[in-house]
């Protein structure tokens, strides 16, 4: 029985991997790939610990596979978060099929000021914050 | 968090008292010490609100592994047939959390799950700006959105 657990688990794990790379080859711009790539491939990582942590069933392995779910639970977002908007800032095209952008009018390439369109008439001017980077 | 720490050391006592040094034991006296907690939370001010924290937390992750399961299926099943019936978009999501802690979770989780990659956060904060990649029913991906962030926020408020 469980080793028939285990072995849906790592199955299933390496062909969300595969998926994941399938994925970058046919998606047709940066932002649909960032959607393929980190979540498949991290959800492809958490399986495949899981098997591992099941196959070994000692505290020292289970408690490493367990921090390398956390790690890359912690870290798979923010790395897409950040590629993914600098790539939409550096202007990467959009495929062609994009239905809307909501973004894009909000934003001034000029002053980088992006706005909310929910701004009232007295907060309407951006403030500078300390944690400006320029 | 006092509330985490009590039932961490609660179960960290019961591990000493029994001697067994295994991880399901150390789960088993957390469990215990859960319970002691329930018991005698209307006595300490401190612990206010952790018992009805952890089945909410536990509810929040089978929710949120549902979802994730959900939408990897979706975006796997339009990557292996030839033609796309994805409909990409960048959608703007208003913000119900405040903090720059709370922005934080519900832009990582929204970025965790397939289909939805946070992109930015306007410069007031108001305002989440999303990568969808299925827009066809934008009215449902909303409704899910919010019901994710309205869970998230619930575990710490």
């Amino acid at each position: 029985m469980i080793d028939f657990i285990k072995g849906t688990l790592i199955i299933v794990g390496a062909l969300l991997m595969l998926l994941a790379a399938v994925g970058l080859l046919r998606l047709p711009d940066l932002l649909t790939r960032m959607h393929a790539t980190t979540k498949a491939a991290a959800l492809g990582v958490i399986l495949m610990m899981l098997a591992v942590a099941m196959h070994f069933a000692e505290v020292s392995v289970a408690a490493r596979a367990f921090a390398i779910i956390v790690f890359i639970i912690l870290t798979a977002p923010v790395a897409a978060h950040v590629i993914g908007r600098a790539g939409y800032f550096v202007g990467s095209k959009l495929w062609s099929g994009t239905v809307k952008d909501e973004l894009r009018p909000n934003y001034d390439p000029l002053t980088h000021e992006l706005k909310s369109g929910m701004e009232t008439q007295e907060n309407a001017k951006r403030q500078p914050r300390d944690a400006d980077p320029d | 968090m006092t509330g985490a720490i009590w039932n961490l050391l609660l179960g960290l006592a019961w591990v000493l008292l029994s001697g067994d040094f295994s991880g399901l034991n150390l789960l088993v006296g957390m469990v215990f010490g859960y319970i002691t907690l329930v018991l005698i939370e209307p006595h300490l001010d401190s612990l206010k609100g952790y018992p009805a924290r952890v089945p909410r937390m536990l509810g929040f992750l089978g929710f949120f592994i549902k979802e994730l399961a959900q939408a990897n299926l979706r975006v796997a099943f339009d990557i292996i047939t030839p033609p796309w019936h994805m409909q990409p978009g960048v959608i703007a999501m208003p913000l119900a959390a405040r903090t720059e802690m709370e922005i934080t979770l519900v832009a990582n989780l929204i970025s965790l799950t397939p289909g939805t990659l946070s992109l930015d956060v306007s410069d007031d904060r108001k305002v989440l700006y999303i990568h969808a990649m299925f827009l066809d029913d934008e009215e449902e991906l909303r409704r899910n959105l919010k019901e994710m962030e309205h869970r998230a926020l619930e575990l710490f408020r």
